[in-house]
């Protein structure tokens, strides 16, 4: 359950989304920006990313700019579906693995240095799972990202 | 853009996110061979060129009470995929937006685009609103919320050469 947020870990998420420091101590440059000092900045980042709420302070890649990606999808036996899922994480290629409500229920993004390997990993999962594998790789993507505006209630 | 193996060596290192470290690019530089300068350099530099989306934080939605997290996909007129796609864009609930392949007969939607919100119903709302918005009534769409999470973290694109599986 989200619980009350700080000032400080409100506007590290909302504000820092995007254009981060680029330059040798950018921990203390956000500090500044933040009336702070940057051990402090250091162990909040810390802090929001062992609970989860960061997943990394980084970068968001095009897809298809660098490696190869697709989205792929499968309809699996409701019954079988821990097991596919589990399959399917194992391979270190995978990194978004969803359930969804629909007959196709199961939602992944496989990327890799090239297509070939791409198209590798989805054969070998429908071999392994004797279930085929819808494989929807990027035409065109359309959104610029500037991060996500959070409302906070 | 081409990419030497130890630019390719630290996209691949940039996965994991910066260290928590006062110098950060100095420790992610260390990793593959790369100057504290070099580092950030080549980091400007694919951000420029737009092959790094974007530099920063980045959230976990579902942790911070995103819960209906919903790919919406619709079946747009080939003539009119561009145009819609920009215009989703625009929203300022739409995360994502690609156009991707049809499947017929299986999958006969080309739009895709994610909307992340904290309620089902806005969620629905919201994707209307796109709907309305853009003219798009009589046009086949369907909204797939997710249930579970199996995995989520950011592209490790792997470009490492090949390991053994």
């Amino acid at each position: 359950m989200a619980r009350a947020r700080t000032e400080l870990e409100r506007r590290l998420l909302d504000e820092f989304q995007r254009d981060f420091p680029l330059e040798p101590r950018p921990f203390a440059a956000v500090a500044e920006r933040l009336g702070v000092d940057e051990a402090t900045v250091i162990a909040t980042l810390g802090r929001l990313k062992d609970e989860g709420s960061v997943s990394r302070v980084g970068a968001v890649f095009r897809p298809g700019g660098v490696g190869e990606s697709t989205l792929a999808a499968m309809a699996v036996p409701v019954e079988d579906l821990p097991y596919v899922a589990q399959l399917v994480n194992e391979y270190e290629e995978v990194n978004h693995n969803y359930e969804r409500e629909h007959r196709l229920n199961l939602w992944f993004v496989v990327c890799g240095p090239d297509r070939a390997r791409v198209e590798a990993v989805l054969r070998d999962i429908s071999t392994r799972t004797g279930l085929a594998v819808l494989d929807l790789p990027m035409v065109q993507d359309y959104h610029l990202d500037l991060g996500f505006p959070l409302r906070w209630n | 853009m081409e990419l030497t193996a130890k630019e390719k060596a630290l996209v691949t290192a940039l996965g994991g996110g910066l260290p928590l470290v006062s110098d950060p690019y100095a420790e992610l530089g260390r990793r593959v061979g790369l100057s504290e300068g070099e580092t950030i350099a080549v980091i400007a530099r694919l951000r420029e060129a737009g092959l790094i989306k974007r530099f920063g934080v980045v959230v976990r939605h579902h942790e911070l009470g995103y819960r209906s997290n919903a790919m919406v996909v619709w079946d747009i007129p080939d003539a009119r995929v561009e145009e819609i796609g920009r215009r989703f864009s625009a929203f300022d609930f739409v995360t994502l937006c690609y156009q991707r392949p049809r499947r017929p007969p299986e999958w006969p939607y080309n739009l895709f685009c994610m909307v992340h919100g904290r309620e089902r119903d806005v969620v629905l709302g919201q994707v209307e609103e796109l709907a309305e918005t853009c003219g798009l009534a009589g046009v086949k769409r369907e909204v797939l919320f997710s249930t579970r999470r199996f995995k989520q973290r950011g592209a490790v694109y792997c470009l490492a050469p090949e390991t053994a599986a």
